[in-house]
């Protein structure tokens, strides 16, 4: 252990602690911009600097390690005076248009602005605007916001994708893919991570919001909503509640007074996902085609594939994720059922995702999802309609798509489909009484491997999340040293609690507490207080599949429910 | 921007081929690989970064990167006849910066950049040493001097027509 003191106040740390690190234990706080725990530590934007005994200058408190008898001061004159002139040269790069920006109050850079007095055009205002690459179906770059932290290059790089990175050099500098190439042509996987990563106004997704207001407003339309497994856990950051609060009432409440809209539970198509790739998944190991199989509804880890691994595309399920199967079923069966024209029906999904925007724009689903908001979309369209959602009363979904099984909710956290396809499963594979709870499966740990043996057979799985985890599962695929049944692959570190389209998080809150856990604990507890908590035993899945489908894996349900792939070029 | 087309040979191929497989696998082989791609193709062309980035399995996003960092890399190929038009402090004093732009006027191209038929390029430099001279052009070796932005078009045609 290293003994220093921090302001004065001793602290001890393991050798090879940097002094960021031991002043977290000190309680003391060091601002950080570059810097973003398990993503980035470069000591690039120069805020943490601090002074320390025995350096020369300043130093920066992110990559700095400490040694015995160190004394750190962090909030000295000559600190503060630094820090205040590094954000306003920052400043003169940037494109100040706080007031009409989607990070306005929650902008990292903003908040370091105030806290620090700096004088917003000290230096001037130097920079020339710069296009908006806004091609892309998920992901929009503002580079005249861009204050060069690096964040999203890093997260993309983490990712294994590698879609964007510095270019050129001194003013000329820019973040964003080869050559002029918008990002909808390169091999970004619409994961969203760089979004959630960028501490400004640089990178958000390409909004629908406006979209749906029009529908919501036209006589015409009948609107319908429905929202994501994990939205429930995430959507009360947005409005100041703790992380890994299920505001699940107070979230139905509020869509419904957005205007005339029924809001539906899209827990029920995981449900339904998991009985159409359960039964495939057995049918696979009957019939003998390639295993392992892998899981279908993260449209980050299904472009991921068509990119870099399109030999894997046989054995990616060829189930639809849960928010095409929804829309697929609205369009059809609900206004079948109901008397209405499905052209009137508009679908609007609420996903914690900026990939699934991309989704809805894949020919081979049939465009049946109309428009898709991230949480964070839902949370600006709940403040722009002055509700206030802290002191809102619970309400149900709508019926007939409004309970689900726990199995469905636990869909949002890395592992929870595994789960869910494990107990449907256990169930047909060893009837009644097989056990509900996989723990082997949980926890936030990049990949997990289990083996269940269930009558005569034996399931070897494996889950994966974010991208570098699903190449290392992969590359040990393909070099034979490892053998699967079934793999369950998430594009985002700890699953779609941790998607792309999540509200904004603070580094300060990132670099200090375990986000994915404390989401994912939400979604666990919804599921261990479910009355239902397999997905054969969801009443609407049953009803479905009497009424429509006649059962899993049928040709309606091949024809509604299931996709196909393709290879795509990665240049 | 002015669009080149790619022309590169099967031998030039073979000999990137060879340089990528000396460096591959080790630590920092992208920029002796950008080297040696640079000095076979005397620029370098998207298609060959593009080659790189899928043999050292690194992010094309990577491979442009430090391409557009240092500036001895080109991303356009030289022309038959290379201008070079310097930018120094007594040149520039004595407007070379119009002479640039008479010169970026008459090819249509802009400087760093490489005319279609691959006949001219333009690239500016810092002082040459014949700052009595200045503004000073250099097309091929052969230095012009005490030059007007009406000279321009004359000094070119003498090269158009070889």
């Amino acid at each position: 252990m290293v003994n220093l003191k921090i302001n004065g106040i001793p602290v001890s740390v393991p050798e090879g602690s940097t002094i960021l690190q031991a002043a977290k234990l000190a309680n003391v706080r060091i601002p950080t911009l570059c810097y973003l725990k398990d993503v980035q530590c470069v000591g690039a934007c120069r805020l943490c600097l601090v002074e320390a005994t025995g350096a020369r200058g300043l130093v920066a408190a992110c990559v700095y390690p400490v040694t015995e008898g160190m004394e750190v001061r962090t909030n000295t004159p000559r600190v503060r005076k630094s820090r205040k002139t590094t954000i306003e040269l920052i400043l003169s790069t940037h494109k100040k248009k706080c007031l009409s920006c989607v990070r306005s109050m929650n902008c990292e850079l903003q908040k370091l602005a105030l806290e620090y007095n700096a004088e917003e055009d000290r230096f001037g205002t130097d920079h020339d605007l710069k296009p908006i690459d806004d091609l892309s179906a998920s992901v929009v770059r503002d580079n005249s916001k861009c204050i060069m932290c690096t964040r999203c290059v890093a997260a993309c790089e983490h990712q294994t994708i590698g879609a964007i990175g510095p270019k050129n050099r001194g003013y000329a500098k820019v973040i964003g893919s080869p050559y002029d190439v918008s990002l909808a042509f390169t091999p970004c996987v619409n994961c969203g991570q760089c979004v959630v990563a960028c501490p400004v106004g640089a990178l958000y997704e390409k909004s629908a919001v406006a979209d749906v207001w029009g529908a919501i407003v036209d006589p015409e339309k009948e609107v319908v909503f429905f929202t994501a497994p994990s939205v429930r856990a995430t959507l009360g950051e947005a409005f100041g509640l703790p992380a890994g609060t299920n505001v699940e009432g107070k979230m139905v409440t509020a869509i419904k007074q957005l205007g005339n809209v029924k809001c539906f539970n899209m827990d029920i198509t995981a449900d339904l996902t998991i009985m159409e790739e359960a039964t495939e998944l057995l049918n696979r190991l009957q019939t003998g085609k390639p295993t392992p199989m892998f899981t279908s509804c993260c449209p980050g880890w299904v472009k991921f594939a068509e990119h870099y691994y399109p030999e894997f595309l046989p054995n990616i399920s060829t189930c639809k994720s849960p928010q095409e199967m929804f829309s697929a079923v609205l369009k059809t069966y609900y206004c079948e059922k109901h008397g209405i024209d499905p052209k009137n029906l508009y679908v609007v999904s609420v996903i914690p995702c900026t990939a699934k925007k991309f989704e809805i724009s894949r020919d081979e689903l049939g465009h049946y999802t109309d428009a898709a908001l991230t949480t964070r979309e839902l949370a600006k369209m709940i403040k722009e309609a002055g509700i206030d959602f802290a002191n809102l009363n619970d309400s149900e979904f709508d019926t007939p798509f409004g309970k689900a099984s726990g199995a469905g909710a636990i869909f949002g956290a890395t592992g929870g489909v595994m789960e869910a396809a494990l107990r449907t499963a256990a169930m047909k594979l060893g009837g009644k009484g097989a056990p509900i709870e996989f723990k082997e499966v949980r926890g936030t740990q990049g990949v997990k491997e289990a083996e269940y043996t269930v009558g005569k057979t034996t399931v070897k799985v494996a889950v994966a999340s974010g991208l570098g985890n699903a190449r290392k599962v992969l590359e040990a695929i393909k070099s034979g040293e490892k053998d699967y049944t079934f793999v369950e692959i998430m594009a985002c570190p700890g699953g779609c609690i941790n998607g792309g389209g999540q509200p904004y998080v603070h580094d300060e809150v990132r670099n200090n507490i375990d986000l994915k856990a404390v989401r994912a604990k939400a979604l666990y507890d919804y599921d261990k207080e479910s009355k239902v908590r397999c997905s054969h035993d969801t009443p609407a899945v049953e009803v479905l599949y009497k009424e429509y489908f006649g059962e899993p894996n049928s040709h309606k349900s091949h024809e509604l429910l299931h996709t196909t792939y393709a290879k795509r070029d990665k240049y | 921007m002015a669009q080149n087309v790619f022309e590169g040979t099967e031998k030039q191929m073979s000999e990137l081929m060879a340089c990528i497989d000396e460096n591959r696998g080790e630590p920092g082989a992208l920029m002796p690989v950008l080297h040696a791609a640079q000095d076979i193709y005397g620029y370098l062309p998207a298609e060959v970064q593009t080659v790189i980035a899928e043999e050292l399995n690194v992010p094309l996003a990577e491979v442009y990167g430090v391409a557009t960092f240092y500036s001895q890399f080109s991303l356009n190929p030289k022309g038959k006849h290379k201008i070079s038009i310097c930018l120094g402090t007594a040149c520039y004093v004595k407007g070379s910066d119009k002479i640039l732009e008479a010169v970026e006027h008459e090819l249509r191209i802009k400087c760093g950049e490489c005319t279609p038929d691959k006949k001219f390029s333009i690239e500016s430099c810092r002082c040459v040493g014949a700052c009595g001279l200045a503004p000073v052009m250099i097309i091929d070796g052969e230095v012009y001097g005490k030059l007007s932005p009406d000279d321009v078009k004359g000094i070119l045609d003498k090269y158009v027509k070889d």
